[in-house]
């Protein structure tokens, strides 16, 4: 099953909402049940479409937070202006119907034949396609290294909390609390920066693979800086999520 | 034109390639973030992926990261998508 | 047929009857749309300019603040459906700025930093309908909202207001401009709801 292509379906397939369970208070993870549903690759996300009773239609991509082979389900953050956020986070409730398109995406997705080690680095609700990965790595028992720097604004804003505390073998996972820190925290509270990238990234000379996912800005900077560290450019894979709720 | 690329990676209203990447289907019918386009105003190569995209409601400007010149834009009318390729040297 | 989400509605508030042109619902956001990165031009750098007059007319932004300039209050309306009651700006009317050109153009194209165009009849820039704007909400205009300066016409869907307007060129013929380019309405008066060509 590993690495088997799986072609996108171009239609609009129903999706009943399953469970649902919030990760931090902004935000929460959908479970979707969707008949039909050919399967996808780690790191590949879906489009989702509400229809509301007047016909006003609204569309949003949302990464895929399971891994191929388990039920489909997404993690969403509240934007505090958003249309569509709030609603999957606050109003939905299990047995409500969505649209959903895909699996898309054949840039930023791994299987275990495309090797490492691997840089993941996340800034806040960029963690869910990683999080895909880390799950798909674990199920495919693939021994490929792992280093997670997740960038988030506090430890109440980190998604997937118990996961991450327990990471697999050969997963290390490395926090920074950029806004507030729980008391007694050691570790780092600042924006990633080229220093901590030097800190905590594989060496160049191990021929890395970094997956970096986040706000614009974040993306920008750490690829920027993983690239200063002798990273081809190539080897670094980029997803941007733009603004999010800041 | 360093100015620009540098007002596109302060850009947090940016996103890239991977965002559109089921607007792309629909248009092209197949996977297109893995594709590789060249800008015909400056010859830069890039994955679909990477490239700078841009989505007001009005529609969906792809730019290309060296140059800031427009690469594809799509509009949404009236139930029909607009595709203009003209900034694209070539697409494959 | 899509199902129906239960519960999911548009972002909406009520509006006064009559205040909104059709098809227009009312927002209290003030939604930044933007078909390119935010420029970041200084102001030592900033210009505006006014082509295809007699000669070519230009002023600094010490010239451009120097003149007299008016506050006006307006509704906004945006051709993706949201309008924006009583905004409040500041800026100089484009009959200053005209009224320092010798001319007889019946068209004009705004240009903008980062290459942005919109298409107007000059017409629609006289009579108190148009300002090159500094000012919103008592504050300088903000650079995701177009400042220094953007255009404003406020009489027409919002995507005429251009944003970073760094001048007009006055043209015999109408030349239509980015959005018009891809299907917009080359004249867009919401109040006979023309978002499209053809409309």
């Amino acid at each position: 099953m590993a690495g088997t292509a799986v072609r996108g379906r171009l239609s609009w397939l129903t999706a009943t909402v399953g469970p649902v369970s919030d990760e931090t208070p902004r935000v929460r993870t959908l479970r979707l049940e969707v008949p039909g549903w050919p399967g996808h690759r780690a790191g590949q996300h879906v489009d989702i479409r509400l229809t509301a009773d007047d016909g006003y239609q609204a569309e949003r991509a949302y990464s895929i937070a399971s891994a191929p082979g388990e039920p489909l389900a997404i993690t969403v953050e509240r934007l505090d202006d958003g249309e569509v956020s709030p609603y999957l986070t606050e109003e939905v409730r299990p047995g409500d119907l969505l649209e959903v398109r895909g699996p898309i995406g054949g840039y930023f997705v791994w299987e275990p034949g495309s090797g490492g080690p691997l840089l993941l680095a996340a800034g806040g609700s960029g963690v869910v396609p990683l999080r895909s990965i880390l799950r798909h790595r674990s199920l495919t028992n693939s021994s490929v290294p792992v280093r997670l720097l997740y960038s988030s604004r506090s430890f109440q804003d980190v998604i997937y909390q118990t996961e991450l505390g327990f990471p697999a073998e050969g997963v290390s996972v490395t926090y920074t609390l950029t806004r507030s820190q729980p008391r007694g925290w050691t570790g780092y509270a600042r924006r990633v920066d080229a220093q901590m990238l030097s800190d905590v990234a594989w060496p160049a000379a191990d021929m890395p693979l970094a997956y970096v996912c986040g706000p614009t800005r974040f993306v920008e900077s750490v690829s920027a800086g993983l690239v200063g560290l002798g990273y081809p450019a190539g080897r670094v894979k980029t997803e941007r999520f733009g603004a999010t709720g800041q | 034109m360093d100015g620009l690329a540098t007002d596109m990676a302060l850009d947090d209203s940016a996103v890239d390639g991977n965002a559109i990447g089921g607007l792309l289907m629909e248009v092209f019918g197949t996977e297109m973030t893995t594709a590789t386009g060249t800008c015909a105003s400056c010859g830069a190569v890039s994955q679909v992926a990477e490239l700078a995209v841009f989505r007001p409601a009005l529609g969906t400007v792809v730019r290309c990261r060296s140059c800031g010149s427009v690469l594809m834009a799509f509009v949404r009318i009236r139930d029909v998508t607009c595709v203009d390729l003209m900034g694209l040297a070539s697409l494959s | 047929m899509s199902p129906i989400s239960r519960g999911f509605h548009r972002k909406r508030a009520d509006a006064p009857a009559g205040r909104v042109p059709p098809g227009q619902y009312v927002t209290s956001d003030f939604p930044v749309l933007s078909a390119g990165p935010t420029p970041h031009t200084t102001l030592a750098a900033w210009t505006f300019s006014i082509e295809g007059g007699r000669e070519p007319v230009s002023w600094t932004w010490e010239e451009f603040r120097a003149l007299p300039s008016q506050t006006p209050t307006t509704d906004i309306h945006c051709v993706t459906r949201w309008s924006k009651l009583d905004t409040t700006w500041e800026g100089v009317s484009l009959d200053v700025l005209l009224g320092a050109v010798s001319y007889d153009a019946p068209y004009a194209l705004a240009f903008s930093d980062g290459g942005y165009t919109t298409n107007l009849p000059v017409a629609d820039l006289l009579g108190g309908k148009a300002w090159v704007a500094f000012g919103y909400g008592g504050a300088p205009l903000g650079p995701e909202h177009g400042g220094p300066a953007r255009l404003l016409v406020p009489h027409l869907y919002f995507w005429k207001s251009a944003k970073w307007v760094r001048g007009i060129r006055l043209r015999a013929t109408d030349e239509p401009g980015f959005w018009e380019n891809y299907g917009y309405h080359s004249y867009g008066d919401p109040w006979r709801e023309q978002r499209y060509a053809g409309d």
